[in-house]
């Protein structure tokens, strides 16, 4: 017997399933969900606008503040659509230092995935591990950069300084010791009979309804999307490395949390291929109008005067259009920038995957229980950060 | 993979007289399109074969205030093949207080980026189904990436009129 009535129900901003400031309006039946409409914005502060007063080059750390699980990511998409406009090449070395350090980003953004998507479905313990094997790669990153949540690695042109011995050791400590704490994760959670019954069968988004909502990523893959722009749009030298594509079949909650699991061993086998064959060499390129290397600012006055005028005026650049973008921790993060041949971003808009699958959300949960909803949220791995930029 | 001078001249060879600019840029093809048209070469950049865009990225704008041009926007699609990888940048031209056709129908991605689009320039999409504002509140008055809009912002009083809420609010 159908309901007489429908009722309404405000889910979120403050719920801690929504992992931010996401509000839901719900119209029920009962328990189940007839209509879902999202409303975000309540994190919005005006990166793009912000950023159309700064320069190419102090808009870098506004990119951090994105997505803050996985911050590299962001810079990396940033100063490669840059130097895509300047059309400047980055020296090898560059290169592998930025896929190391964005791989070890992504398996960051899929620890605190996985940590949190357990903790909203009951199970604890998933939270714990992640979180301490989480610290393991922010010490990398902080023996690298200085930072460790927002590390402002990337520099146009490209990065911050060479690493040192002890980066190396550690990335090489973590490569080795974390594919068995996959493997532990499984334990806990693949062969869980609560974590399989809640997830399967949940969300069905099929094949063609995941590209024409837009969906990317671990959420596109699961429904069979065989697109990465790693592999589709290669950038920063991933065409050197042999890594796979996991795709799923079923296109359900479970077959994201698969993807993710699986994503997180190609990272680590593109780390350990990178960090194995990392070549010698500069770690930022010598161009006259960017930021001169380290060693020569402090023997060469010349580079000093360079790097004064770089750092107040920055540098112009030419006038055109570029849309660049990388495989986020959660889809296809690109950045589209309009100059008009001055030293600031005329217009900056940035492509937010988590955005889109936010706006895919009421094609997931509609028809669904309202528990299913906490369910399906886990399994899209949102960040309001990046949503409402 | 088609290369940015083929897709190019297969959009030339079929919308000739409808095509403002076309040019390749970094490896990429920017075609700028008559506002009439969009419709209609969007509907064969998701069919054509050879093309085959069935990815629509992103739909943003850029206002060209400080410019004085005429018409005043510029509505940028970035689509993307799945299937041939490829990818190209369409554009299109507003004047303040005209619409554009919404590509909805077309791509169900167009949805959330459309309604940014309205908010932050206040261009308005004709088709779409639920054009509201999405960043901002019910009620804001500005469009805050226009050019003319300051970084700071103005300051605005928290009207939590009931009228005003009851007019923006969600109706089931």
């Amino acid at each position: 017997m159908a309901a007489e009535r429908t009722w309404k129900l405000h889910f979120g901003p403050h719920h801690p399933s929504t992992h931010g400031v996401l509000r839901i309006d719900l119209e029920l039946e009962g328990e189940k969900v007839i209509k879902a409409t999202p409303i975000i914005g309540q994190l919005h502060r005006g990166i793009e606008k912000i950023a159309e007063d700064f320069t190419f080059h102090q808009a870098i750390p506004l990119t951090d503040r994105l997505d803050y699980t996985a911050a590299s990511l962001n810079n990396l998409g940033y100063v490669l659509a840059v130097e895509k406009l300047l059309g400047i090449e980055v020296p090898k070395r560059a290169q592998y230092l930025r896929v190391i350090i964005s791989e070890l980003s992504r398996i960051m953004g899929h620890h605190l995935w996985i940590g949190s998507a357990a903790l909203d479905l009951g199970a604890m313990t998933v939270v714990f591990y992640a979180f301490s094997d989480r610290e393991v790669i922010m010490e990398c990153i902080e023996e690298a950069s200085g930072g460790r949540l927002t590390p402002t690695y990337m520099r146009i042109g490209g990065v911050a300084k060479d690493v040192t011995e002890k980066f190396v050791e550690r990335v090489k400590y973590f490569v080795d010791m974390f594919p068995v704490k996959i493997d532990g994760y499984e334990t806990l959670l693949t062969d869980n009979i609560i974590w399989r019954q809640r997830n399967e069968n949940l969300a069905v988004i099929s094949y063609e309804e995941a590209i024409n909502l837009g969906l990317t990523g671990a959420v596109g893959r699961a429904s069979g999307v065989n697109y990465d722009v790693r592999k589709a749009f290669p950038y920063s030298s991933y065409e050197d490395f042999d890594f796979q594509v996991p795709v799923g079949t079923r296109g359900d909650a479970f077959d994201r949390y698969m993807c993710r699991i699986e994503e997180m061993r190609q990272s680590v086998k593109i780390i350990k291929q990178a960090i194995e064959n990392l070549p010698d060499g500069p770690v930022m390129a010598d161009i006259p109008y960017l930021n001169p290397p380290q060693e020569k600012v402090r023997t060469d006055i010349d580079a000093l005067i360079r790097r004064f005028k770089f750092v107040l005026s920055g540098f112009k650049a030419p006038k055109g259009e570029v849309y660049q973008s990388v495989e986020g921790s959660k889809g296809e993060l690109g950045f589209y920038i309009y100059s008009d041949g001055g030293e600031k971003p005329y217009r900056l808009k940035i492509k937010s995957p988590c955005y889109i699958h936010v706006s895919a959300l009421p094609a997931m949960i509609e028809g669904y229980m309202i528990s299913d909803i906490i369910t399906a949220i886990g399994g899209l791995d949102i960040v309001l950060g990046e949503i409402d930029r | 993979m088609a290369k940015a001078k083929d897709i190019i001249k297969l959009i030339q060879k079929k919308f000739k007289k409808d095509i403002i600019s076309a040019e390749e840029f970094r490896g990429e093809a920017v075609v700028k399109v008559k506002k009439e048209k969009l419709l209609n070469l969007c509907e064969f950049l998701y069919k054509e074969k050879k093309l085959l865009f069935n990815l629509l990225v992103d739909v943003t704008a850029v206002d060209f205030l400080p410019y004085d041009r005429k018409p005043r926007f510029d509505v940028v699609y970035i689509l993307t093949s799945i299937d041939n990888e490829h990818r190209m940048i369409l554009k299109t031209e507003v004047d303040e207080g005209e619409k554009v056709p919404s590509v909805y129908h077309i791509w169900k991605s167009a949805n959330f980026p459309e309604r940014e689009v309205y908010d932050m320039f206040g261009i308005e999409f004709e088709g779409h189904p639920d054009l509201r504002r999405l960043l901002m509140w019910p009620g804001y008055e500005y469009h805050p990436l226009r050019k003319d809009f300051p970084t700071k912002g103005y300051d605005f009083e928290q009207t939590w009129d009931p009228e005003t809420i009851k007019e923006n609010v969600i109706k089931f």
